[in-house]
Formats: C-alpha cells, structure tokens, sequence
C-alpha cells in the first residue's frame, strides 16, 4: 500500500481515506473499529465543551440517494471524551479530533484539550448548518474564521484543519482566510442546508426543521468545492461528500484533494467502504503505472 | 429504498396491560427481528421492531413513556410515519430451534417463530412478569408445537424467569439453535444458560437510536451499531462484547451503568 501514502500537513497516513466526522465517532470503540477495518485516519465526533443530549427526534430523512440530518452534535463534552481518545489512538492510525465551540475561546479550551489527550490534528468544525450559534453560522464570515483558525494554531503544536460549509458564496475567500491566519489544511465540504417536508402531515420532518444533505446527491457540490479550492489555495484540501467508491474518491483526488473522507456511505456499506475504496484505487494505479497517489492530486486541473 | 414513508394504520388491538399493536399496509420486504423508526408528529421518533411482516406490517408497543404513549393514542384511521425495516434480522437456523421472548421482547420474536415452515422444529419459551403482560401466546401456539410460558410470579405457566425455564427445557431437548429478545438483564443470564449447554444463539440487542440507519453511531456496542450491524448479534458476538449487560450510551453519548 506504499503507494498509497498521503501526508498532511506533516501528519501521515497509510492512505488517503478517512472516516468523517460524525461517523460513529463519539466512542473509542467505533473509531477504533474503522482504523481497524482500513481507514488511513479517523476524526472524530465533533465535540464540545459541555455534553449535549442533541435534538429529539426525528433527526434523519432518509431518500434514494441522499439523506438529510439534523443531530444537533450530540456529544458527550471533551472531559469525558478522554476515555474515548485512549481507545481510538491505541488504534495506530492519526486521530484527528474534530471540535465546535460558540466562542474563539472556547474553541481553543476545547482544541487544546482534544491535543492533550492525543489528537494528532485538530479539525475545527466552522460549517454544521443547523446549531444555532455554531457551526456554519461563524464559518461563513471570513473575518471570524480567520480569527478562530489563528487564535486556534497559536495554542497548539498539532497541525489545524478548518471544515467549510458549502452554504456560502464566498467559499474561495473563507477558504483563504484560513490560509492567510496559518491554519494546516482544509476540509470540504460539510452538508449542505436543507429541509424535507411531509406531504400527509403537512409539517417539516426533522425536529429542528433544518439539516443538513449528505450522500452521493451532494458529491457534484463536494467536488466544484474542492476543485475551485485547489485553484485559490496552496495548504492541502481534504475532500468530502458523497463518496461511495472508489471511482467518486478518485475524483476528488483528481480536483485536488490529497485526502478524502467518508461519511454517508457508513450507513449502507458499513467500515468495509474504506478497504473497497482502497483496493479500487490501487488498481486504478497498477492498470495507469501510477506509482505514487499523490501524482494524481489534481490532474483534473491539467486538462481545462 | 427504506426512507421516509407515512402509513394509515387499519387496525389496532389491544394485547395485555399497557400493550397495542397497530397494523398498517407497507409495501417493503421485512425479515423477522427487523425494525422500523416510527414517527408520531411532534412527539419523537422511536425504533419498533416489525411484529408482523407479512403484506399487513404491524409493530407491538409497550407504553414507558411520551412517545410510546402517543402511539398507544393512535386511533385507527390515523397516520404515523416509518422508516425502515432497519437491521440484520433473525436467520432461520438449520434443524430444531428454539425461540425465547421476554416482555415485550415476544413481539420482535414472533415473526422468527412463524418463519419455519416446519411447526415441529420450532419450540418456543414465553415469559413475563405476570400473566397480563403475557403476549401473542395463542399466536405463538399456531405456529409451534411446542410453547411454554413462565411468569415471575407465577400467575401463569412456570413459577419463575424465562431463563430457569430455558435452563430446564435445554437440559431435556437438544437445540441447534436460541433466538431471543427481551430486556439486556435476561439475555445476559440467557447466555450464560447457553453457554452452559452449548447451544449458539442468535439475540436481539436494544441501544439509545436516533438514525437508526448505521450513521450517527448513537446506539454502538463495543464499536459495533446495534442498528445496522444488529440488532441480531451472535450469542458469541455478544460474549465478546464488554459492554454487554453492564452499560450504555445515554443521549450524549455517555456511558452508563444499564
Ligand atoms: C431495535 C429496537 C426495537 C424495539 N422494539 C420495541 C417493540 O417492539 N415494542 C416496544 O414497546 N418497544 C420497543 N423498543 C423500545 C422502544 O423504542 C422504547 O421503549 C421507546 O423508545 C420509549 O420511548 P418513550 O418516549 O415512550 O419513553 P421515554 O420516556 O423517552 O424513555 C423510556 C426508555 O425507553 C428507551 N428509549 C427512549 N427513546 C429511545 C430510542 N430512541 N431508542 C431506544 N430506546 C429508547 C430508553 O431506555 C428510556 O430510558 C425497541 C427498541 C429498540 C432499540
Ligand atoms: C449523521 C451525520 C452526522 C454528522 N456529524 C458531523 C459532525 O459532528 N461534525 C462535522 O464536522 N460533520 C458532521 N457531519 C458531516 C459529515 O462529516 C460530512 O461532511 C458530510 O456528511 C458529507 O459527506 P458524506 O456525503 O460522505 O456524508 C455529519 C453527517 C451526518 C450524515
Ligand atoms: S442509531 Fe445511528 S448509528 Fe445506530
């Protein structure tokens, strides 16, 4: 799998596919699990300073295709989720832990709390589109992220990853933002904010009425996302959305994303998805004499 | 497809104390010891194991709380939502087998009951804590030549738990395989009846669900979802499991003791 290798920031993975956030990523166990069954890293839940209960139910809508969620980061808060980091770093592969705060300082109580108990790298979550105060509602303004991922990188020694919301116009400038204050690396994209409506019951589904749409319906937004990132920015881009195969990781790849990530597809394929994809890309590589994945970041660019 | 769907429901019955089932029509294949999400609108949404799978679909609620309570107010004619049938089911076993229910636990394991097409090779052991929350007996008795039934206090069947009597009928028949369902206590000391007579079993797990659909991570066991990777684990899967008859997640995703 040598081949494979990507490095991120310094960080390096034995290959570029990830679990992403929210994945079965609030216990040690389940991370642990999916650096067993082949993920090159995992990041976990997105976890904050308090635990949090998140929304009641129904907190899914699931369609062919795509699925919308609105779990409200439930979480069980970053002192307890200290038990969790042993368990999941003891698997071997980097951890990166993923954080939220409503405050810059409280994003960087909880980031540096996450590296004490063995992240190797911070993802800062600037992009859930349906908790009030958090998330997206700070992650689209370029001025605050430029804040926070400075604030954030001048605490810590682990590299910083900023996750961006694709509910914005102005994804280039926020992505720069993040580069401009010294942060690591970026993740793109987090869901993309929608709604389902029940026709019988002439109401919304969700119990927050709003979510967030993941799954292969989102990929072509994951993609134009990361290949205009690539173009503006010179830290490396993880690409997520909507990836199911190998096919769709190699895509990004080729947008330019050093590292993908997998979420959605968890739910129908389970942890087998990651040595799927891995496997698939491997002979991707043997069948085009590719020798190194990392050759392939981007090509897509090559040919406009 | 499994997503989102809204049903009439066209018949309801009352089964014991504080026990209803609800019928409604739902096109989509379902395998014994699947379950769905369930919806009543501005209540919550809480998982249901499918106690009947043929062409008419129904779910067994036991009434603990806001939403269980809401659905036992559901009138005929009304419409609740469903997701699903989620989940690893109950695989029919080769040769006799002998299925377990406690509680409420009875209404997931009927359909694993009715799946034999062979009413000889199914026997079947039914318990609860008293005779009125003794459920699908009649139903268990169509299906099977062999039922039994224990009640804690001893109003009906076997003086005793489901598992002293488990204990007796393996010690005087052999099984190639249990299934069972009912509350985590009873399947922990199931197990350790099984293992005492070597028999495998097939058991059906309960954790705190939001997605239901192996994404949120919200019910895992061990690192493994209870509703995508089960509810139906191995009885030597569960004996793996560190987890399994001492605790849980709560909401937040904390643990604890069960
Ligand atoms: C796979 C599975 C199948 C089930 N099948 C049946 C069934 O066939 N019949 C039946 O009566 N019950 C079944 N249950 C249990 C049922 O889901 C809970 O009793 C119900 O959710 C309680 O909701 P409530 O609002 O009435 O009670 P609450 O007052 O909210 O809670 C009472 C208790 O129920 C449990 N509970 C509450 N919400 C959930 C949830 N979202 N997921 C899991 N547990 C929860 C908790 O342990 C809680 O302590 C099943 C549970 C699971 C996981
Ligand atoms: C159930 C669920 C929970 C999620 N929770 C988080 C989270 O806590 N933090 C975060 O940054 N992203 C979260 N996400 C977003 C995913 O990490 C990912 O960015 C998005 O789903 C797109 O990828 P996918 O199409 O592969 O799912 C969540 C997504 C889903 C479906
Ligand atoms: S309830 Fe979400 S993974 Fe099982």
């Amino acid at each position: 799998m040598k081949g494979l290798r990507t490095v991120l920031a310094g960080v390096t993975l034995g290959n570029p596919t990830m679990l992403a956030s929210g994945m079965m990523g609030e216990t040690g166990a389940s991370l642990a699990k999916a650096a067993m069954s082949g993920a090159g890293a995992v990041v976990t839940k997105s976890v904050g300073l308090e635990p949090r209960e998140g929304y009641k139910n129904p907190t899914l809508y699931e369609a062919d295709g795509y699925y919308i969620n609105a779990m409200g980061l439930p979480n069980p808060g970053i002192r307890l989720f200290k038990e969790e980091m042993r368990e999941a770093v003891s698997s071997g592969v980097p951890v990166f832990g993923s954080v939220f705060a409503s405050s810059i300082k409280d994003f960087v109580t909880v980031a540096s709390n996450m590296e004490e108990i063995g992240a190797s790298a911070i993802e800062l979550n600037l992009s859930c589109p349906h908790a009030k105060g958090y998330g997206m509602e700070m992650g689209i303004d370029p001025e605050m992220v430029h804040d926070i991922v400075r604030e954030v990188k001048g605490s810590l020694k682990v590299p910083v990853f900023a996750k961006l919301t694709p509910n914005t116009h102005s994804l280039i400038e926020v992505g720069q933002a993040v580069e401009r204050a010294g942060g690591d690396g970026v993740v793109a994209i987090n869901t993309v904010k929608a709604i389902a409506i029940s026709v019988e019951f002439r109401r919304p589904v969700l119990s927050n009425i709003y979510g967030g749409l993941s799954g292969p319906a989102v990929k072509p937004i994951g993609l134009r996302s990361v290949y205009d990132l690539y173009d503006n920015i010179d830290i490396p881009i993880i690409g997520v959305g909507g990836i199911d195969d190998w096919r769709d990781a190699m895509e990004y790849i080729m947008a330019g994303a050093k590292a993908v990530q997998i979420g959605s597809a968890i739910g129908k394929k389970g942890m087998t998805v990651f040595s799927e994809i891995t496997s698939g890309m491997l002979r991707y590589m043997e069948h085009n004499d590719v020798r190194e994945i990392s050759d392939l970041v981007g090509v897509a660019h090559e040919r406009k | 497809m499994n997503g989102n769907e809204v049903v009439r429901v066209i018949d309801k019955v009352s089964e014991g104390r504080g026990i209803t089932t609800l019928r409604f029509e739902l096109d989509r294949t379902v395998r014994p010891g699947q379950f769905f999400m369930v919806w009543v609108p501005g209540v919550d949404e809480v998982p249901m194991s499918a106690s009947y799978i043929g062409k008419l679909k129904g779910i067994t609620v036991r009434e603990v709380g806001e939403a269980t309570k809401a659905l036992s107010s559901v009138k005929v004619g009304e419409m609740i939502g469903i997701r699903g049938p989620y989940g690893r089911g109950f695989m029919q076993p080769a040769g006799r087998y002998l299925v377990v229910g406690g509680g409420t636990g009875i209404a997931a394991v009927l359909p694993a009951i009715e799946m034999s097409k062979d009413r000889s090779i199914v026997d079947v052991a039914l318990g609860a804590r008293t005779s009125s929350e003794l459920i699908f007996e009649e139903r268990a008795r169509k299906a099977s030549d062999h039922v039994m039934v224990s009640t804690d206090d001893g109003s009906k069947g076997h003086h005793g738990t489901v598992v002293s009597l488990v204990d007796e009928m393996l010690s005087k028949r052999s099984y190639s395989q249990l299934i069972a369902c009912g509350p985590e206590k009873m399947l922990f000391y199931l197990l350790e009846v099984c293992k005492k007579h070597g028999v495998e079993s097939q058991m059906s797990l309960e954790r705190f669900m939001k997605c239901g659909s192996g994404l949120c991570g919200s019910c895992v066991i061990d690192g493994r979802r209870v509703c995508a990777d089960g509810p139906v684990f191995l009885g030597r899967e569960i004996d793996e499991m560190k987890e399994f008859g001492r605790s849980k997640r709560d909401e937040a995703g904390r643990s604890v003791p069960l």
